[in-house]
């Protein structure tokens, strides 16, 4: 680095800099992983608001049995919009994208990634992929009502647009993948000096994981979804039951990728929780290699369980035993993280700050999700409650319930670090209340409407089944407002909170040792790790002497 | 041009950047490995109509191809001994013959499925949808795989290209070829992938 770029505005803070072009290009062509993570961060937010829309209105449709509000067809084509924005647009890009583009080269002491222009390619694919499927709402032939599986031979019968929802899916599994290759490559050769792989934060730890599983799953749900869209071009037969293709094949292939998508979803989460809790804590974490190896052995396990979701299919009974098998074994590298999240807040000297409520929320929503899980995963009760509200109620709890709250908290966690500002704290909490209240009214009830029968994905229902979805629907309303005001919160400490200092939790990671919001250059030298990421060791020191005294 | 911002950038690992090459030549041999699946799953299915669809096709058309794109790997991975050595316009010939070799197989790709198609073989035609289920996903498969095998071809001849035109104005040189390294690696990939297609169909009769 020359001194010429030092006077030129190098270690000007990333949102103020100054750069080639001005304003709004300065931001879409920049190659600053911190920018690209804003980016995401923004246009992440909105897919996000959308599909919140829909599905409010979802829930607002179930208030009564028959038409509420809308028709049935429109329904349809919700709760697939619903599924497809959530999932690629908002859940699998969210953590990684947004903090891990952010919070990994400052967590490992580099200056950015290892590909910056691959990482601004990522993220335009990503938009193309978002527009391409809101666009598909608008163009003739209405928008796709197949369900965000894509399911065959639906798939290729239905006359709504689903070509363009497939290539929408295809691009953001592009974008997906480019993310992953970027960040292994940013691990394995770009961290600072005497930062070895167990001096590496949790977080760094579940992204390498998630990125792992990126790289080996989403291919093939791109040649899957490539050869839905060919069959319904050209008619080649290879899922199509009339010309001998077989759809249950289509099956396989598809949740070979997704169900590992899961974890590329929850992984991240459970390394924001990692993060958070000892710092929280002012506690070391309990068991570090254990979470570090655990993330890495869910990645594995989870890439085998895929046929979990096919119990009710047809499949050979020896199958379906291995499957349950393998489906039961996820849950101790899961069950690992937990218990050691609890071990590490055992004696911590535990600050209440919102990070942390939203963790505590996780920690909660994620026993219920995987338990659930579980349940599922036993043959004879999936059997029973396969495509059910009971699997949507599953899922809603470690998705929302997990990756969702780890995503609020780790955006009330690094708020501080990205914008330079603080938020303040009651209308946080008021907002953390609302949410996890609104969170559990809206789909605790989904487990016994599932358990009573109430298959997914129904326009209408008998009458037994309205107390639930009355109590569900409230539920929805309750979990609005909380998001309302937890963004109402952020978007005013962004325009009038208070300056932030350089680490306002207390946390020993890297991130926290270079200003908020950081410079462009991310650090002046780059530093030299001597310590692993979560020493509290002078907080323990502190408060023996302060017993002594 | 380059900017201050921008400037920071610039670092250079020759084996993170062949790492991340690497990484998504894994990305590309699983999505091929998606079709290699779906095509073992109706091998087994309907093993006599593969059997009986495969001798349609023209294993001397198939072996030519073969041999070219095997050569073409050799001028590819010459060119880049010759960067080595630094002797650039030896580099961009050879280059610009691998492009050839490839623009070779594209074209008798071209007559063979014009070929295919002359007769009436090709999905949901009259002629195809007469024969028996096995035989309709045989062609299914081989238009599907050979045409993204094809569109990998495309691809190829693109980044060749560009290899080839940054070899020439001297960004690609001596002392700074990983590029075209990571340019020859992808042309290997889709020299390895027609490796395992041309028994998939042509062999296995």
């Amino acid at each position: 680095m020359t001194e010429n770029n030092r006077s030129s505005g190098v270690l000007a803070d990333y949102l103020h800099a100054k750069t080639d072009r001005k304003g709004l290009l300065g931001w879409i062509f920049s190659t600053d992983h911190k920018r690209i993570g804003i980016l995401y961060l923004i246009s992440m937010l909105i897919f996000f608001s959308i599909a919140v829309l829909l599905g409010v209105l979802m829930r607002l449709e179930l208030l009564t049995p028959g038409k509420t509000i809308i028709d049935a067809q429109t329904y349809n084509t919700f709760f697939t919009l619903h599924g497809i924005m959530m999932i690629f647009l908002f859940i699998i890009p969210g953590l990684p994208a947004v903090f891990g583009n952010f919070m990994l080269p400052l967590m490992i002491g580099a200056k950015d990634v290892f590909f910056p222009r691959l990482n601004l390619f990522s993220w335009w694919l990503f938009v193309t992929g978002g527009v391409l499927a809101l666009v598909s709402l608008f163009l003739p032939g209405g928008p796709v009502d197949t369900g965000w599986t894509f399911y065959v031979p639906y798939s290729i019968r239905t006359t709504t647009n689903v070509i363009p929802a497939l290539f929408a899916a295809f691009i953001l599994g592009f974008s997906s993948i480019l993310t992953g290759l970027n960040f292994i490559t940013t691990i394995h050769r770009m961290r600072a000096p005497g930062m070895s792989w167990f001096k590496m934060p949790l977080f760094a730890w579940s992204l390498y994981a998630t990125a792992w599983v990126q790289i080996l799953a989403t291919p093939i749900v791109g040649i899957t979804l490539l050869l839905v869209a060919i069959e319904r071009l050209f008619g080649v037969g290879i899922f199509d039951p009339a010309l001998g293709g077989d759809p249950v094949l289509y099956q396989h292939l598809f949740w070979i990728y997704s169900h590992p998508a899961v974890y590329i979803m929850i992984l991240p989460g459970l390394g924001v929780v990692s993060e958070i809790i000892p710092v929280f804590a002012r506690k070391t974490i309990f068991g570090y290699k254990f979470i570090a190896f655990s993330s890495l052995s869910i990645a594995f396990v989870g890439s085998l369980v895929w046929a979990h979701h096919m119990f009710t299919v047809g499949m050979s009974n020896t199958g379906m035993f291995i499957f349950s098998l393998l489906t039961f074994l996820v849950s101790i590298p899961s069950a690992i993280k937990v218990f050691n999240w609890i071990a590490t807040l055992y004696k911590g000297s535990i600050q209440i700050e919102v990070p942390l409520l939203f963790i505590l929320s996780f920690i909660f929503q994620f026993c219920i999700g995987g338990l659930t899980g579980l349940m599922l995963g036993v043959l004879a009760v999936n059997i029973h409650v396969q495509d059910t509200y009971f699997v949507v109620g599953h899922f809603h709890y470690v998705m929302f319930g997990g990756t969702g709250f780890g995503l609020i908290a780790a955006l009330h966690y690094w708020f501080p670090k990205m914008f330079g500002k603080m938020y303040k704290k009651i209308p946080a909490i008021i907002g953390w209340l609302f949410l996890t209240l609104g969170f559990n009214v809206l789909y605790f009830p989904f487990f016994f409407l599932g358990y009573m029968g109430m298959p997914r994905r129904y326009y209408d229902y008998l009458p037994e089944y309205q107390t639930y979805h009355v109590i569900s629907t409230v539920g929805s309303w309750l979990l609005v407002i909380g998001l309302i005001i937890i963004a109402i919160n952020l978007i005013s400490a962004l325009r009038k909170g208070e300056k932030a200092p350089a680490d306002p939790w207390g946390g020993k990671t890297l991130e926290w040792t270079i200003p908020s919001p950081p410079p462009v250059e991310n650090f002046e030298t780059i530093p030299v790790v001597t310590k692993g990421p979560y020493d509290y060791s002078e907080v323990l020191t502190q408060e023996v002497e302060g017993k002594k005294h | 041009m380059i900017s201050a911002a921008e400037n920071i950038h610039i670092h250079r690992d020759d084996v993170g950047t062949k790492i991340g090459m690497w990484l998504f030549l894994f990305t590309e041999l699983i999505l091929f490995g998606g079709m290699f699946i779906v095509y073992a799953v109706y091998r087994f299915k309907f093993p006599a109509e593969f059997q009986l669809a495969a001798m349609e096709l023209d294993t001397f058309i198939g072996t030519v191809n073969t041999i070219i794109l095997l050569t073409s790997s050799l001028t590819i991975a010459l060119s880049i001994v010759a960067i080595q050595q630094g002797r650039k316009y030896l580099s961009v010939l050879l280059i610009f013959s691998t492009i050839l070799l490839a623009i070779l197989f594209l074209v008798n790709k071209y007559y063979e499925w014009g070929h295919k198609i002359s007769v009436g073989i090709y999905p949901q035609s009259e002629e195809l949808l007469k024969k028996p289920q096995g035989e309709i996903i045989y062609f299914g498969l081989y238009y599907v795989m050979t045409g993204l095998h094809a569109l990998h071809v495309v691809i190829g001849i693109v980044v060749l290209m560009i290899m080839g035109i940054l070899v020439a104005r001297g960004k690609i040189k001596q002392d700074a070829y990983v590029r075209l390294e990571a340019g020859g690696l992808y042309w290997h990939l889709v020299d390895i992938i027609w490796i395992f297609l041309f028994p998939l169909f042509y062999l296995i009769t």
